[in-house]
């Protein structure tokens, strides 16, 4: 087991390498270089500029500015925000728990919903409940999410005014659970909607492949309820996709989780990063890349070790 | 006495056994380990063994579908064992390959006139119509009618299918074709069919045969000398009579009693060999054959037979063979 | 030549015959060659210029005049006429995307799968190091990057989404590469490049075909989340997603501003993955996830 989780450890260390090299080289595709905000802003002085590129070292050739900042990134060095002067690691870590509890209650949501509709999907195959989720799922799948965000908040808060239309909190009652709640509902339903497709697919999937497994039915020939059944011996063998699915899912629900606080103005770090792209915060955009770039390499990490603790021929092969 | 059209010396193909953890060489299959062979003009060759002795992997390292790790390859008088595709593009045309799975070796996606075509595409013979007359006489030569071009492998029979590969390997008008089990897929009734077409062909064209089998009896109807092979050596080569009639090696023996006598009366005492074939990756020291040996001795594990001539063409790898 | 055509027919007719069954695909082959027709002639389609402003006849109710057949917007445009405009330009970034998509992912998956070796490895650490990042992020720092243009929100959506198409292409050569006809090509010294384009890559071509289709859906709504956002197609020029962004100031008066872009999104989407999915069951058994 430790030989295992070593030899993934190696195997992301690329990645990160390969991450910080993306991450690196699209900065350097921005207009005006990472220094637009200076450049193109005419009460500055090109000596002010000069200045400023000694300062942040962009005088010094590529490479040595790519060691100088992927190193600053590992110990702990993100550079600071253009307006403000912010160290841009608290920025982002300020707004990771509005993300993590949006992500969060979508993936409980999405995870019992599509666990139960997926399982009973495949037990009961082609049945018309089947037939239906199946195609509900395609058709959740291909909802343009913002645009569903948009008629929720018609419907929900516009309309039958039952729920508030964005932000975390009504004004004066921040820390009100009941109000933090309430704000919840629409964003998680958004985000949900896919990851709910998703799941009912991979459960539906994944149960399917285990259910015709010989020892399904050598427990069924033991007289073994149904139920004892699906919990003692499917589950546990149809666990390992599921799991992986949610190592893989992770940048996806970093993708959806922009669209929803976008649209619903909940301050976490998709919204951070939209009023960076705005405001041309480069550091800010490029800190948040690189966030959720280790986030999901971490994230795959785990994922692996849980498959690995979950099934032993994973750890040999 | 004259250069051979084929001469292959202490041939070797030795794949690196990797780690999962950091890929470095934990080990090596010696798949082809020293492998003598020669093959005469318009001579067939037939290379024997069972599966896993390395004897597709002798063919195929003689065409140079893979890298052979050591040894050298002739042909027409030239080592071609180290030849990059520049210089290997001549003697591509001079020696093909016909497959054993007439279904796999055909490209699902071209039509039977696309595949004859491309041997000419590729050396750049001819233009288009030209390449079309080609490609009708192709067929007809392996026995189809000249509208299959137009068609594709799918809608074509075993028996057809393996027709179409050996008017491929003969666009190019070839001096040897490997023959890699090229019937065994098939049904018996056509086997004979096919062997009989590549006789033919070979009566009319000159070409020489390298025809590699897990069957001695396919081999007794079309070789002219025959090679056995066990575990990427070679154990025995003799002339089809001198094998049938008095094979010498141990194995040869063992591999001749497991074939229908073709003699109604005769009858050879059945000695197959005891237990399992050894995995190439950790062959047995010494003679690869002594752990199955019947008449093994204290010798054969320790030290590997040299090839001695006892006969006209005969020859054993066998400490306890003499002439 | 009708020979040629007719050959294959024995597997053409047994793939309609499976793509016929799946309903849900064959109304989404509808729905796809509806809107693709409707993008084609909407200059002879529309009722109106659908840049033509008229501040006198702003936000027209649906189906109340003739001349509007799906109301004005808050500038007075023809409603009808921008959402045909404005699908001319949502599936012709969403086909261009596509293009490049397959293209980037097909030449990317067919030179790991067929060099393999040190190239392999690189490449396909190349791809696991993209697809940790957030592909609306990756999507969006680019696009807020580079001048919106047609063909440069196109490249851009297509060189943020092929790593799953290289994957699958990556996967079958590596299948493909083993089989008897390409070590035939190898012995009559065909070279590298014709290996893997003539032999090779025409027998993926069912896959990405499938991926094709699917990555036409994910293209469109992600160039409809662009412009929405304000980082695609820049107005006057229409498009589904920037229709959506003036609609949404005006929500709680006139919701169907909002409600039709959206809606001709959704069924374009959903059109062309039930098209992709009754596709894979039709092409490729093997792949099959639904009933």
């Amino acid at each position: 087991m430790i030989g295992f989780v070593l030899r993934r450890l190696l195997q992301a260390i690329p990645l990160l390498i390969g991450g910080t090299l993306i991450g690196f080289g699209l900065m350097q595709l921005a207009p005006g270089g990472p220094l637009a905000i200076y450049t193109l802003n005419p009460t500055i002085q090109v000596q002010d500029i000069e200045r400023i590129k000694i300062i942040f070292g962009l005088d010094q050739p590529i490479h040595l500015q790519y060691v100088k900042w992927a190193t600053g990134l590992f110990s702990g060095n993100w550079g600071y925000t253009f307006f403000g002067g912010r160290p841009v690691l608290d920025v982002i870590l300020e707004r990771l728990p509005a993300t993590l509890l949006l992500m969060g209650s979508a993936l409980s949501v999405a995870i019992v919903l599509g666990l139960s509709v997926g399982v009973l999907g495949a037990v009961k195959r082609y049945s018309v409940f089947d037939v239906l989720a199946t195609t509900g799922a395609l058709f959740a799948l291909s909802f343009p999410t913002f645009w569903f965000g948009l008629m929720a908040i018609f419907i929900f808060a516009i309309q039958l005014r039952w729920l508030p239309s964005g932000g975390m909190w009504e004004l004066g009652e921040e820390g009100n659970i009941l109000s933090l709640l309430q704000h919840l509902v629409l964003p998680t339903m958004v985000l949900a909607l896919v990851i709910t497709a998703t799941w009912s697919r991979y459960s539906r999937s994944a149960f399917l492949e285990v259910l015709h497994q010989d020892f399904m039915r050598t427990a069924r020939a033991k007289g073994m309820p149904p139920v004892a059944r699906l919990l003692r011996h499917a589950f546990p063998n149809a666990a390992k996709p599921l799991i992986a699915l949610l190592g893989v899912e992770l940048p996806f629900l970093f993708s959806g989780a922009l669209v929803a606080e976008t649209i619903f103005g909940w301050p976490g770090m998709g919204r951070l990063f939209v009023d960076a792209l705005g405001m041309k915060e480069y550091p800010v955009l490029m800190g948040l890349m690189m966030f959720t770039a280790i986030f999901v390499i971490i994230g795959n990490l785990l994922a692996d070790i849980a498959i690995a603790l979950v099934d032993p021929r994973v750890r040999l092969s | 006495m004259s250069e051979p059209l084929l001469r292959v010396t202490g041939l070797e193909v030795h794949f690196p056994i990797r780690s999962a953890l950091l890929r470095q060489r934990i080990g090596m299959v010696r798949a082809v380990d020293g492998v003598n062979l020669e093959v005469a003009r318009g001579e067939t060759l037939a290379l024997v063994g069972e599966s896993g002795c390395g004897k597709t992997t002798t063919g195929k390292a003689i065409l140079r579908l893979i890298d052979p790790t050591g040894g050298s390859v002739r042909f027409g008088g030239e080592d071609i064992a180290k030849h990059g595709s520049r210089a290997l593009a001549p003697f591509r045309k001079r020696m093909q390959i016909v497959f054993q799975d007439p279904y796999a070796s055909l490209n699902p996606r071209m039509s039977v006139g696309g595949i004859l075509a491309a041997p000419f595409e590729i050396h750049r013979i001819g233009d288009a119509k030209d390449r079309g007359e080609r490609v009708a006489e192709l067929l007809r030569t392996v026995g189809l009618p000249p509208e299959a071009a137009r068609r594709y492998p799918h809608e074509f029979s075993g028996g057809q299918r393996q027709r179409i590969g050996i008017a491929r390997a003969l666009a190019l008008r070839p001096e040897l074709v490997i023959g890699d089990e090229p019937v065994s897929a098939l049904d018996v009734s056509i086997q004979a069919q096919i062997i009989n077409l590549m006789k033919r062909l070979q009566a009319e064209l000159g070409l020489a045969y390298i025809m590699i089998s897990h069957n001695l009896a396919v081999v007794s109807h079309v070789a002219d000398r025959v090679a056995v092979m066990y575990l990427g050596r070679v154990v025995e080569t003799a002339p089809r009579e001198a094998l049938f009639f008095d094979a010498r090696h141990p194995y040869t023996q063992a591999l001749l009693s497991a074939v229908p006598e073709p003699i109604p009366g005769r009858h050879r005492a059945r000695q197959a060999p005891r237990g399992d074939v050894p995995s190439p990756a950790r062959p047995p020291s010494g003679c690869h054959f002594h752990p199955r040996c019947p008449i093994a001795i204290a010798r054969c594990s320790q030290e590997a037979p040299e090839a001695r001539i006892i006969g006209p063409g005969h020859a054993v790898a066998c400490h306890l063979v003499t002439p | 030549m009708s020979a040629a055509s007719a050959a294959p027919e024995g597997q053409a007719g047994r793939i309609w015959k499976r793509f016929r069954r799946h309903r849900l695909a064959l109304a989404g082959g509808f729905v796809v060659a509806l809107l693709l027709a409707s993008a084609l002639f909407a200059p002879f389609l529309s009722p109106q210029d659908p840049t033509l402003l008229d501040t006198a006849l702003r936000f027209r109710p649906p189906f109340a005049d003739w001349r509007f057949p799906l109301g004005t917007d808050e500038l007075g445009r023809d409603t009808l006429s921008r959402l045909l405009f404005g699908g001319r330009v949502s599936l012709t970034v969403g086909l261009v995307a596509m293009i490049t998509t397959v293209m980037t992912g097909a030449l990317i998956g067919i030179t790991a799968g067929f060099i393999g070796g040190i190239v392999d490895t690189l490449l396909m650490r190349f791809v696991d190091t993209m697809l940790c990042f957030p592909q609306v992020f990756l999507l969006l720092v680019v696009a807020a990057f580079v001048p919106p243009t047609l063909l440069s929100i196109s490249l851009v959506i297509g060189l943020t989404s092929w790593m799953e198409v290289s994957r699958i292409v990556r996967a079958e050569i590596l299948h493909l590469k083993e089989q008897d006809f390409v070590a035939a090509a190898r012995a009559l010294g065909a070279s590298r490049a014709r290996i893997m384009f003539r032999e090779l890559l025409p027998n993926a071509a069912a896959p990405i075909l499938v991926a094709a289709t699917l990555k036409v859906a994910s293209a469109v709504l992600m160039e409809s989340y662009i412009s929405y956002l304000g980082y695609g197609v820049q107005p006057p020029l229409a498009s589904w997603g920037n229709m959506l962004t003036n609609a949404q100031g005006y929500f709680d008066t006139v919701p169907w501003l909002a409600i039709l872009p959206g809606v001709a999104i959704t069924l374009t989407v959903v059109g062309f993955n039930f098209l992709g999915d009754g596709l894979r069951d039709a092409l490729d058994p093997r792949l099959r996830m639904d009933p």
